[in-house]
């Protein structure tokens, strides 16, 4: 018998805690979205460890559109924070307070 | 009996290298004040994780991890970053603002809310987990349940990619049409 499952879900709890401390604390929207992949994979772990804790495929479905949400996520906010880039704006979550163009 | 042992010592081993692998790069992520550090360092996170879904009988998903994020995601992340140049940006100077510390407690809050429901819901019966069978976690198991009970969840993962890839162009393309008034003809 390895860990159990009590043990996978402390470590994706504390993942997500340090993923919300990043969105929280940083300004630079790079690590804004570095922060964002953090706690979508402590809600994956969870699910992983629920699938394999309970013998049922459906939280590894889960988990993989979890994945697939993240990487269109990613694309959307990258292509931001080049279009951001490209028209000089300071790249400061603090400082983007308007959505005037 | 000495070799279940052995084996039980291996995976306790693996589990606690990965897990702390896990830990320690996702407080790198959040602490390097360079961005590209912060993105090596997630490359490490996302690595460990696949060795941690490996130990839960996931293989495909794993799989996945790897291919997915450490080979697409975070790639575009670097590129991105190298294209953007450097930005260095200390989190901790200037001491701590109310802004901060509103966010550390925050962040601890979730953590703990979430370590006292783990305990406290759920305590006694999570030692316990059922028995997996063989095909379980495998490329056919997966798809088997992608085609046969979740095709609808399928489908819309397809819609929700190409709407992304749509935006992701629209997105990169919009300032070179602007800065070039009308297209020549």
């Amino acid at each position: 018998m390895g860990p159990g499952t009590a043990w996978y879900l402390a470590v994706a709890g504390f993942l997500f805690g340090v993923g919300a401390l990043g969105v929280l604390i940083r300004r630079n929207p790079l690590i804004v979205l570095l922060s964002l992949e953090i706690m979508l994979n402590g809600a994956n772990l969870a699910l992983i460890a629920f699938a394999r804790h309970l013998n049922n495929g459906d939280g590894q479905i889960f988990a993989l559109a979890v994945m697939a949400v993240a990487a269109s996520e990613v694309v959307v906010g990258l292509g931001l924070i080049v279009a951001l880039n490209r028209k000089r704006v300071p790249l400061d979550v603090d400082r983007l307070s308007s959505l005037r163009g | 009996m000495i070799v279940a042992s052995v084996g039980n010592v291996l995976v306790w081993a693996v589990w606690l290298g990965a897990a702390f692998a896990c830990l320690g790069s996702a407080v790198a992520v959040v602490s390097f004040t360079n961005p590209f550090y912060s993105a090596l360092a997630l490359i490490g996170n996302l690595g460990s994780l696949a060795v941690l879904y490996l130990l839960l009988s996931s293989e495909f998903v794993a799989a996945a991890q790897v291919l997915v994020y450490a080979g697409a995601v975070m790639v575009m992340f670097l590129f991105v970053i190298a294209y953007i140049g450097p930005r260095t940006e200390s989190p901790w100077t200037g001491g701590p603002t109310w802004q901060t510390i509103g966010a550390v407690l925050a962040a601890g809050a979730i953590l703990v809310e979430i370590v006292v429901a783990i305990g406290l819901k759920a305590g006694g019966s999570l030692s316990h987990s059922h028995h997996v069978d063989g095909a379980f976690g495998t490329p056919s198991y997966i798809g088997r349940l992608f085609l046969t009970d979740h095709l609808l969840a399928f489908e819309i993962t397809s819609i929700v990619l190409l709407v992304a890839a749509i935006g992701g162009v629209i997105l990169g393309a919009h300032s070179r049409t602007t800065a070039d008034e009308v297209p020549s003809l």
